[in-house]
């Protein structure tokens, strides 16, 4: 359909709804002076539209499991503990050059009932906001080298395998610090205007 | 120019609440800030206040228990982000055991050239890319709105009914009479 003042708008936020600890997984959670466990790493990249241009002061939410595979949600039995110093909840805001950043610890893969030994790559779900409501993704993040991308039926029902690897943050040596954490870039590009063909199937797993 | 590619969604998946709702998902977080959407009416503005309650319901017209649902609509004077004291921008996850999602908002004004309505974003477990949908009043002149006019005699999956409180309506992922779906 043609795209209306409805679709190319979208709501505005301000940094009122981010707190200092949003963007830090590691400790926004946890027990002041603790940290939770696992294996620290920062993400970052930055937000674009695929006519390139970046975007800034968008909404970037984040979840994911903790270092063993289990969320910290009612309806999740895995047998991996809880952590309880990590929420695995976080959001940031980009900024004027449209970059992004957080910190977390990698999350652990993990089995799910499809029927057979099916287990999810490690991943970071990511909700994201644009200029307007038409742009508006959810996604998931996964990491380069993970073997379990191949084989993931979730992963596998994007149909074009290069539409696959813009899901995969690439080891960032360059910006990893030294002795503390290393970092992932991960870039984001949201639809663009007028955009008509989607490059996912509408429904499946 | 420039072209990017866009990066391809993924589903939401059953514990999209502790990202989008940690309140629901039972985070009691301990430094992080409060749940974003649930209040759209924050101040005292001008405009008739609605409850729109909305089910989503699946194939085997079961309620999705784990979907989440956005709104984005216009304020009573047809506009967005102008209204004081109301948040043009919704956000409510089912409830977890009858899948009702309810939005406490303003009714829309007509934007222009088209009748009154309400956007709805849909996320959930089962679904790759989210859903977007709009949701018009059974009061108001709908012929004269072109996206109901695309939907043809499919329109009525986009009208709600009327409530004591405001409307309430039906959103069917799947069967004979689903919901009419947008590419926008």
């Amino acid at each position: 359909m043609p795209q209306t003042q409805t679709e190319l708008t979208g709501p505005v936020f301000g940094h009122n709804v981010i707190e200092p600890l949003d963007a830090d997984l590691i400790c926004n959670y946890a027990t002041p002076g603790e940290s939770a466990h696992g294996s620290r790493i920062l993400v970052h990249g930055t937000l674009q539209d695929e006519t390139g241009r970046l975007l800034p002061g968008k909404l970037i939410e984040m979840w994911q499991a903790n270092a063993g595979g289990r969320y910290r949600h009612v309806r999740d039995g895995y047998l991996a503990p809880i952590d309880d110093n990590f929420g695995g909840c976080g959001r940031c805001l980009t900024d004027d050059n449209g970059r992004y950043s957080f910190r977390t610890i990698l999350p652990g893969p993990y089995p799910w009932p499809n029927g057979g030994n099916d287990w999810r790559p490690a991943h970071i779900h990511f909700s994201v906001f644009g200029e307007g409501f038409a742009q508006r993704l959810i996604t998931q993040m996964y990491f380069e080298g993970d073997p379990h991308i191949a084989s993931c039926p979730i992963v596998q029902s994007i149909p074009d395998k290069k539409a696959i690897e813009r899901l995969v943050a690439r080891l960032d040596m360059d910006n990893t610090v030294p002795m503390d954490i290393r970092a992932y870039r991960f870039d984001i590009v949201l639809r663009g205007r007028h955009a008509t063909v989607f490059e996912n199937k509408l429904e499946g797993l | 120019m420039t072209t990017l590619k866009e990066s391809p969604s993924q589903t939401a998946g059953p514990y999209v609440h502790i990202g989008c709702t940690p309140h629901q998902a039972g985070l009691a977080r301990r430094q992080t800030g409060a749940t974003l959407g649930t209040n759209m009416v924050t101040g005292n503005p001008r405009g008739q206040q609605i409850t729109l309650d909305i089910t989503v319901l699946d194939g085997t017209d079961q309620p999705v228990g784990d979907a989440m649902v956005e709104i984005w609509q216009a304020g009573p004077d047809g506009e967005f982000n102008s209204t004081e004291g109301f948040s043009n921008w919704g956000r409510q996850a089912a409830d977890f055991n009858t899948g009702l999602v309810r939005f406490l908002t303003l009714k829309p004004g007509a934007v222009s050239g088209q009748a009154p309505h309400v956007l709805v974003w849909i996320a959930a477990r089962g679904i790759n890319l989210a859903l977007t949908t709009r949701i018009y009043f059974p009061d108001e002149d709908n012929r004269i709105d072109p996206t109901t006019a695309l939907a043809g005699e499919r329109a009525h999956t986009l009208i709600a009914e009327a409530t004591d409180a405001g409307y309430s309506h039906t959103v069917r992922l799947q069967g004979k009479n689903e919901t009419v779906f947008f590419d926008v």
